[in-house]
């Protein structure tokens, strides 16, 4: 059973690489934004990690739905439109998909939790303009993924993102009482601690999966 | 019509000159004083994923060039019809429009560097620089001054990202724009002192090389963070 998780091409072992080996932040950079602007307390990072993660793991499998039956060469046939090619308007479904998303996201949290909606603040709303959740989509797209395939590798980036933010908030925390020349201060310490953890996230990529 | 101008520029009551001091501001403050990434911490994905090459790099920064201009001039257009509620939506979709220009010219024009850049060109959408020029400044600002405010920036942007991007690659291959630069007489194999800095090469590089880059122009601009 282990050996067939594991396997070469398994979700799981997607999963995992999406996580540890390529992770969306430390490997390719994405999300970097909010991801230097959230990080300075673990709480919000931990609300701001979930938020990412859920909301990857419903746009990118919509965004294969939209690619696969509506954009893609010859997608269209089921309409009886076997030589429309949409692709160029890629960009423009991927990102009206994720700022609805967003938008949805956003109520049921102010509904739910509005400690949460009050700390999250401004960044909820940017979450749209995550480039982690867009560049997703935009890898399954690439990698030419199945439908399962998305979902995971999506569920995966997110996890990925939410530990790379956690931990950066845990360090930031210590690191406020440390001595750090004031030019370094915030964000030059805050890259340099990231080359550090990104450093240490190599070391996974010696796992054969 | 007055309040329509933003607090960060003086806002002239009279008939505007073409190249006022606020328009001088508008364009060079981006550049050292309010530098979009050691400053303001915007751009910063593709600033990292891009400058493994000097090549690429360029590309990105002509890319992002046009874009942030041509963003804020038709944001600041079209800024007094956009409904308020549902102007990030109106913005994504002229960002999106102009990145699929760009995208779709690369693709005819230099087909290989635009494979190099991955899905990069595509992640402008959601560059912040550009969102965040548009809802700071474009909304509020006439078209020539947020046309001038969108070059400042995007060469804001754009010389750090050169800086990394040719360290990188000098001390990660010992290169430039794909020419050797150091001689093979300087490599440690051949009895010199110079090896290929393989963590340059590598995502680490990228984050220690830009933090290393920032803390510099923060020094030199006097700027520091609260804790």
């Amino acid at each position: 059973m282990a050996a067939f998780l594991l396997a070469d091409g398994s979700l799981v072992s997607l999963a995992l690489k999406a996580i540890f080996v390529e992770n969306i932040l430390l490997a390719f950079f994405l999300g970097m934004c909010s991801y230097l602007a959230v990080s300075k307390r673990v709480d919000t990072a931990i609300g701001l990690g979930i938020a990412v993660i859920f909301v990857e793991t419903i746009t990118c499998p919509a965004n294969w739905c939209i690619e696969n039956y509506i954009l893609a060469e010859g997608a269209l046939s089921w309409a009886g439109m076997p030589e429309t090619d949409l692709t160029y308007l890629r960009l423009i479904f991927y990102i009206g998909v994720i700022a609805a998303m967003v938008q949805i996201v956003e109520m049921a949290i102010d509904k739910f939790s509005p400690a949460l909606y009050n700390s999250l603040g401004i960044f909820l709303p940017l979450i749209a303009v995550n480039c982690a959740i867009l560049g997703a989509s935009l890898f399954s797209a690439e990698r030419s993924y199945t439908l399962v395939e998305s979902t995971v590798f999506g569920f995966g980036s997110g996890i990925g993102w939410m530990l790379a933010i956690v931990s950066m908030a845990a360090i930031r925390q210590k690191l406020r009482t440390a001595h750090v020349p004031a030019p370094l201060r915030g964000l030059g310490i805050t890259f340099i601690v990231t080359g550090l953890i990104a450093m240490a996230f190599m070391t996974f990529s010696g796992i054969q999966l | 019509m007055t309040s329509t101008v933003d607090a960060p520029v003086d806002a002239p009551v009279e008939k505007p000159p073409l190249f006022g001091k606020a328009e001088k501001r508008a364009v060079l403050d981006p550049l050292v004083d309010d530098n979009p990434i050691a400053l303001q911490a915007l751009g910063i994905c593709s600033a990292l994923a891009v400058t493994l090459k000097v090549s690429p790099t360029l590309i990105m920064c002509l890319a992002v060039i046009v874009v942030l201009t041509a963003s804020n001039t038709i944001i600041s257009m079209l800024r007094n019809y956009i409904p308020h509620k549902i102007r990030i939506i109106v913005m994504l979709t002229v960002i999106s429009s102009l990145v699929t220009l760009v995208d779709i010219c690369l693709k005819a024009f230099a087909y290989d560097l635009s494979k190099s850049l991955s899905v990069f060109i595509a992640l402008i959408v959601t560059n912040c620089i550009v969102m965040g020029r548009a809802e700071a400044f474009a909304m509020g600002n006439p078209p020539w001054r947020s046309f001038l405010d969108g070059l400042g920036n995007a060469l804001g942007y754009s010389w750090i990202l050169i800086v990394v991007g040719v360290s990188r690659e000098l001390f990660g291959a010992g290169q430039l724009m794909g020419a050797q630069i150091i001689p093979e007489s300087w490599y440690a194999v051949n009895g010199g002192w110079f090896v290929n800095n393989g963590l340059m090469v590598l995502a680490p590089g990228a984050f220690i090389m830009i933090g290393i880059v920032i803390w510099i122009q923060r020094a030199i601009t006097g700027f520091s963070e609260a804790h």
